[in-house]
Order: C-alpha cells, then structure tokens, then sequence
C-alpha cells in the first residue's frame, strides 16, 4: 500500500477568484499533473460547499477542463448579495481562492 | 495584429500604459475601464454635472499616450466615456487640441444607454422580480453592446475610439474582426477572438498582477508589472506577452488563471458576439514570457442583450476601532456587542449591521481552517447600509464613542460613508438596442 500525506491545496495547486453579480468563481489549478486525479476525485463540488459554510446560500457546480489540469467551481448566493449589496470588506471574494486552497487533500507521497 | 492594454479597470495604472504606447510596435491600445459600479456613479456624477459621468482619469491618460500613438499610427479604443461617451469625446478633442494633435479624429459609439427604455414592469429575470419591485430610485441603464457596434467607429480614420458600455472583450473583437474582415457569423472565429479580448480585458493579471504568492508562486520585479500584449494571427490563434523589459510574467499558470477568471462553465462564456467555447483551448509555453493559445471556438450569440440596471442602494457606514495586547479579541467583542446594542435601543437601528474582528476573522466569517490566530491586534469593524444619513452617522458616533465609555484600550478610530448602488441584470431583444457613431475632429 502506499503512503499518504494530507496536505492544504495550497501546497499542489493554484487559484483564482472572480465575481459576477451575487455569485463567485474559483478555479483550481494543479501544480503536478500527476496530483490532478487526487484533486478531482476529493475536491468535489460537495466538499467545497461544505468548506465554505453558511457563506454559500446558493449551490456549488464544479466544471472540469481536464486537459489543462483545472477545476472551475461556481458559487451561487455566495457574496453576501454581490460587491453592491455586500457589508463584506471583500465584497467581490477575491481572496476566497485562499479560502479553497486551506482545503485539505490527501495525496500519495511517492507524487510529492 | 498587435494589441496591447493600457488599463484593466477604472483606476488601473498609468505607467505601464505609456511604456505600451512608446515601446510596444502596437497596431491597437485598448483602456478597459467600466464596471457596473464604475457606471454607476457615472450615471450620478452626470446628473449632477451633465458634462461629467465618464472615467476621471481620462484626460490623464490621453495626455499621456495620445501623443504617442498618434505619432506612430496605433489607435485607442476604450469604453472610459462611462455614463457619458458624449462628453468623453469633447473632453477628448480638447486634450487634442492642448497637445498639438490637430486634425485627429474621435469616433464616439452611442447607442448603449438605454435608461429610457427600462420602467417599472421591465422584467429582472436572475432577481425573480421587476424594477418596480426593487422599491429603491433607478439611477440608470446600459445595455452591453458588441463589435458590431465598434466596427463603424474603427471605419473612419479616427485614432480614438470612445464609449461607454462596451462589452470588455468586444473592444478586442472589433479590431480583429476590422483588421481581418472576419464574417460577422464565423462563431468560432469570434470565439477565438474573444478569448484574445477575454484574456487581455484585465491587464496586468495575465502578466503577474493578481498572482504572487510569495514563497509559493515569486514574480518578478512586481512594483513595475507590464501591461499584456496580444500578437493575433488571422486564424484566430494568439500569443500572449509582455514588453521585455517590464516586470511581471507571462506563463502557463499565470494564463490558466486568467483564462477562467469570472467564467462559469467553459464551453459557454456569452458576450453580445459570441457564445465562446474556452473548454478545448491548448496553450503552449514559448518561453521569454509568452504563451500561446489555439483551440477556442464558438456557437451562435445570444439573441437578448445584457443591461446593468443601477439603483440608489442608500449610504454605507463604516467605523472601525482597534485593540492590542492579550484579549485584544475579547475586548473587540465585547465593543462589538455596545455597539450593535447602542444602535438599535438608541438609535433605533433596525437594519442588519455586519460586525468584523479584523485579525481573527472578517473576510470570511464561516470558515474554520484550524490555522492559529494571534487575537492580539484585532479592529473592530462595524458596517451597515441605510437609506437615512442619521442612522448611517449614529454607527460612526456609537464606534467612535467607544474610546470613552467601551473597553480598555481602544484606539484608531476610523469612519466613512460611502454612497452605495445596487444593480439587477435585465435583457433586451438586441433590435431595442440600436447604435451609432459619431465623429469630432480636433
């Protein structure tokens, strides 16, 4: 069997946050392409809305763009009513990418 | 075809612009400037002067590049005429004229301001309501127009092409599809052309900006980031860098995150040209900081266009204190509940009021990441919205007044008001939404 390590996101990968209106964008990036399957099979649309809490009151829908080693999540409800409704000091989430990259995934040690 | 740009939003840098301008063999220069707030408060600035409401950095910023760009044949096409593309024009010719550029030309596109066609009963179908339902004054409407709408201005032989709610990657379109008379329905060629414009449209965040993790992803010289450039082929294909000696980057990860930024699904990115398909985009790292694309494609566009419909959403209060020191978290929570108690047994505040422990948690109060938090220089933040200027300056007097009557130690008191908007998305048939063009000459 091999080993495995748990380690934030952050360690393998990337990402980048955007906004339209009341609803955020995230993509997620792997570093390694040899990490790419590990993420996709955990990181999955229900494990990001169950990170993210409360602050989404809408749904997460995942898109995969696998050739490029990339997830997009899409975040409804989820910016407090958008940068114009929003008490948020970040009403527009960009920094909820380091929000998704806290996010813990197990990978082999042998593809660290 | 060379195309570079000069700004990603409304205040973006000067600096990387005019290096653009003077080093950069451009054909075009794109000033990407509108957001829907940005159109907002342009709407109320014109309101309130009818020769204001487009971008202030304007003038600033055709001092700066016009003089260059007029001198080597490369033309300025830029949505910074806001709420008033009009006034933008006139204010344009007359830099013109105070820089000696006599007989350049302005094409000013109109057509977007559709204010007059939204009333009460116009549907906000993502709001599940109408405009008369949002109950708050509508401050003003913009449909966002399309390539079709640039062409005619790229037609004349004016060095400046001004709007107001042009579509950010459509300014992009425009020029490709003028440069190689693209038809006005080879999809996926727009689709190609509106990755190009999509890629570019937020500037120094495909060149750096927006990126640097230190430790994680470094990037060079970052205080002096370029601006991108886009050398586009007539097949649509492109490669994407920057001026060589400008700071920033331009690699595969830097263009991945770009390339999905304020994008849902992929294969469907709609713009008023194209229903643009990212989803089989390949990019290839040439090294030397550029990065080429091929592979985007395209359906049919969209038969409504969008418009941004803003309404007056009242003040924003903010007011903040600090505390340092062991329990400075207790002691931040502790101000917290004063206030919110004072505000509405005092001054009968009934509206929601956001509290924020900057330093332990604010940006995002649901999350538990297990990381270690010091609570030992913690502000306190507290926001609320309100349609009446006597709640909105009881927040920043009940904050402020902690420093007397709240717990030990608190200090730094800052507040503002902020005026605030509120926008809905609304769709018109595009056959509502007609465009046209006009020419100044300096």
């Amino acid at each position: 069997m091999s080993q495995t390590q748990t380690l934030p996101l952050r360690a393998i990968a990337h990402a980048r946050a955007g906004d339209k209106g009341n609803t955020s964008n995230i993509s997620l990036w792997v570093n390694d392409p040899a990490h790419f399957a590990a993420v996709r099979e955990q990181v999955t649309a229900d494990a990001v809305k169950r990170h993210f809490g409360a602050q989404v009151q809408g749904t997460v829908t995942r898109h995969e763009v696998p050739h490029l080693h990339g997830l997009n999540f899409v975040l409804t409800a989820a910016l407090d009513g958008g940068v114009n409704g929003s008490l948020n000091l970040d009403g527009h989430g960009k920094s909820w990418s380091f929000i998704l990259l806290d996010m813990q995934v197990k990978v082999e040690t042998g593809t660290l | 075809m060379r195309i570079g740009c000069g700004a990603g939003f409304s205040a973006d840098r000067l600096d990387p612009a005019v290096d653009l301008a003077r080093d950069g063999a451009l054909d075009a220069l794109v000033f990407e400037c509108v957001g829907e707030r940005t159109l907002a408060f342009g709407h109320r600035d014109r309101r309130a002067d009818p020769q204001a409401g487009y971008n202030t950095l304007l003038q600033t910023r055709l001092r700066a590049v016009w003089p260059l760009t007029a001198a080597s044949g490369c033309r300025i096409v830029t949505n910074m005429g806001a709420a008033n593309p009009m006034a933008a024009g006139r204010a344009a010719i007359a830099v013109a004229r105070e820089c000696g550029l006599r007989g350049q030309s302005v094409a000013v596109v109109l057509g977007d301001d559709v204010t007059s066609l939204i009333d009460a009963d116009t549907p906000l179908p993502l709001s599940g309501c109408n405009v008369g339902d949002v109950g708050r004054d509508m401050i003003g409407a913009n449909a966002y127009i399309g390539a079709d709408a640039i062409l005619p201005a790229l037609e004349t032989d004016a060095g400046l092409v001004i709007g107001g709610r042009l579509a950010d990657p459509s300014m992009f379109l425009a020029l490709l599809r003028h440069r190689f008379g693209w038809d006005a329905a080879d999809w996926p060629l727009l689709g190609a052309g509106t990755l190009t414009g999509h890629l570019m449209e937020c500037g120094a965040q495909i060149t750096g900006g927006y990126f640097a993790d230190p430790g994680h992803k470094d990037v060079p010289d970052l205080a002096f980031v370029g601006y991108p450039i886009a050398e586009v082929r007539a097949d649509g294909t492109v490669t994407i860098t920057k001026l060589p000696q400008a700071g920033g980057m331009v690699t595969t990860a830097t263009v991945k995150e770009q390339l999905l930024y304020e994008v849902h699904d992929p294969a469907r990115y709609l713009t008023p040209d194209v229903s643009a398909d990212f989803s089989g985009v390949q990019l290839t790292d040439h090294g030397g900081d550029r990065v080429g694309l091929r592979g985007a494609s395209g359906t049919t566009r969209p038969e409504t266009l969008k418009v941004t419909v803003a309404f007056d959403g009242g003040l924003l209060a903010e007011a903040e204190v600090s505390y340092a020191g062991r329990g400075a978290a207790d002691r931040a929570r502790l101000a917290a509940e004063i206030a919110s108690t004072r505000l509405q047994r005092v001054h009968g505040v009934t509206e929601d009021l956001r509290t924020d422990l900057i330093g332990v948690r604010s940006l995002h109060a649901h999350a538990d990441h297990g990381l270690p938090v010091a609570e030992t220089d913690v502000r306190l933040r507290v926001a609320g919205r309100f349609e009446s200027r006597e709640r909105a300056e009881a927040v920043l007097w009940e904050v402020e007044s902690l420093l007397c009557s709240g717990p030990a130690g608190g200090g730094g008191f800052r507040g503002r008001i902020t005026p605030s908007i509120v926008t809905h998305d609304a769709f018109l048939p595009r056959g509502d939404v007609p465009t046209r063009i006009e020419v100044l000459t300096a």
